[in-house]
């Protein structure tokens, strides 16, 4: 177990130095933020109806994706990506450790650190922005509890993608159309509440809501903290599938393995 | 012409090279539609909640989104070697295109050409004949053609918006990352009519980047909105896109004059 702290632990220091990236990313993730406050407030202007989420919780949401965006299962740890292109591959087989365990620390970190670096400062700008802060107290708790559930979600569904690279080599396509998954169905493109009433039992048997749109409403209290329960059920037991199929999957590729280059 | 007919041959020999990964090429196109469908998606669903966007249709808003991306990635298909300048600077192999006795210009564009933004030119274009066809527009000839000559003047300020962020590596050797927001951001915005946006963000894409110019004020007058601006002025304004990217293209040979190679 030692081991695997430690892969987590150098990987997450060696991400937090890339400040540059972090800084370039903050600004455009705010750029993004701005703009996309402005276009749902031009929509909340343009109808009386009620809505199931108020303008306010709407910008709060935007917000809070902006902020978490790097958490996303939207890339793969590049160097696990180099050595599967390089043939490298072969000598994390060698190693005396569980491989799968060692790829998902490595990822574990990816989805961690770079949200650090973002996150911080994007909380501090976005409340002078005009995002609430978290409803109560016990959202607030609710909140970190299932964000940690979230990047465990996360990380699990990147190590299933990153393990696909074994048969596809160039990731880029199925990453492409995970993302696209992603960013529609975890709530990053519109927030989950405004779709259609009818697609809501779609949306909640789908994986993608425990990546964002469960934490997010957590933390306005949209989902009441009491029911922070069912929340950690479903985002807890897509977490155990993903791993299922990520194992399934390195067990069936590292068998069949043709090892490129030389 | 020789320039023009070099070009070609540059396209069409990364293109074999590219086709030689089949399974690759076809998932990256696959990748690339489903995230402009989940784009399109998003729109529908805002729409289908709230009806109108301050007067504006879903159809009206289709038509800037299928333009707006058809213009950008016309662009980043023809001038996607502006867009992996920094690799050539970093690894100082700019110095081989500057002994050859052809524009840089020419050189560095042809340097990739990316086939999967071609399939997102595809879908920009399913996106706006939808759009076209739904928006109770009397479509006559000179209407088409404001319509194609906005796409025209939108490449052209995309494609100077890549030029200028490739001419920045002159001096800091690294692709600045911020000049997405400009084009990507600008893409993003200018998917929706300027006019929902806040003043600072307006003036910003409309005098510094003229992306008003060739997606809100054409649509404008093509939707015949109430306060569009004179048709003259309606006519000229996809012009900014031409002139912008001469901008660009001169800026570009201040930083070949200045370029210092890393020496690597």
């Amino acid at each position: 177990m030692s081991a695997y702290y430690a892969i987590i632990a150098t990987r997450f220091r060696a991400l937090l130095q890339y400040r540059a990236a972090a800084a370039a990313g903050f600004a455009t993730q705010l750029f993004w933020g701005l703009v996309r406050v402005m276009v749902v407030t031009a929509f909340y202007q343009s109808s009386t109806a009620h809505q199931p989420m108020s303008l306010s919780q709407s910008i709060t949401y935007i917000w809070l994706g902006q902020a978490m965006l790097a958490m996303l299962p939207w890339n793969v740890d590049r160097e696990i990506a180099a050595m599967v292109r390089s043939g490298d591959v072969v000598y994390e087989l060698l190693r005396p450790r569980d491989l799968y365990a060692v790829w998902f620390s490595r990822i574990l970190a990816l989805r961690t650190a770079p949200t650090l670096l973002r996150a911080v400062p994007m909380f501090v700008i976005a409340l002078l922005l005009g995002m609430e802060p978290p409803k109560t107290a016990a959202s607030a708790i609710a909140y970190v509890v299932s964000v940690m559930a979230a990047v465990l979600l996360s990380a699990a569904i990147t190590a299933m993608v990153s393990i696909s690279l074994l048969w596809t080599i160039s990731g880029d396509g199925v990453l492409r159309i995970m993302g696209a998954l992603v960013m529609l169905f975890s709530g990053l493109l519109v927030p989950l509440p405004l779709f259609p009433s009818w697609a809501q039992t779609a949306l909640d048997w789908l994986p993608f809501r425990g990546i964002a749109d469960i934490p997010y409403r957590l933390y306005m209290g949209h989902i009441p903290a009491s029911d922070l329960h069912w929340a950690l059920v479903s985002q807890l037991g897509w977490t155990a599938v993903f791993v299922l199929i990520g194992r399934l999957m390195l067990w069936r590729g590292t068998r069949r393995l043709v090892v490129q280059g030389g | 012409m020789n320039a023009i007919s070099l070009y070609f041959r540059y396209l069409s020999v990364t293109l074999r090279g590219k086709m030689e990964y089949k399974w690759s090429f076809l998932m990256m196109a696959l990748g690339s539609f489903a995230i402009a469908v989940g784009e399109v998606a998003a729109i529908w669903v805002m729409f289908s909640r709230f009806g109108s966007l301050r007067g504006w249709t879903l159809p009206q808003v289709a038509f800037f989104y299928g333009g707006v991306n058809i213009c950008i990635a016309l662009a980043e298909t023809i001038f996607r070697g502006f867009d992996l300048f920094s690799h050539l600077i970093r690894k100082g192999d700019f110095d081989r295109l500057l002994l050859r006795p052809r524009s840089t210009i020419l050189q560095v564009a042809g340097q990739d050409v990316s086939p999967t933004h071609i399939g997102k030119v595809a879908q920009g274009l399913i996106v706006l004949l939808w759009a076209a066809s739904r928006l109770h527009v009397a479509w006559t000839p000179a209407k088409a053609a404001l319509a194609v000559a906005g796409i025209g003047g939108g490449v052209c300020v995309f494609a100077g918006l890549f030029v200028l962020q490739a001419t920045m590596c002159f001096w800091t050797i690294e692709s600045l990352e911020l000049m997405n927001i400009l084009t990507y951001g600008g893409s993003e915005a200018a998917q929706y009519p300027l006019s929902i946006y806040r003043p600072w963000l307006r003036n910003l894409f409309t005098w510094l980047v003229p992306l008003a110019c060739i997606a809100y004020v054409p649509s404008a007058a093509i939707f015949a909105r109430p306060g569009a601006i004179v048709p003259l002025l309606s006519w000229l304004s996809p012009l900014a896109g031409v002139v912008f990217l001469a901008l660009s293209l001169r800026v570009w040979r201040i930083g070949v004059r200045h370029y210092c190679s890393t020496g690597t």
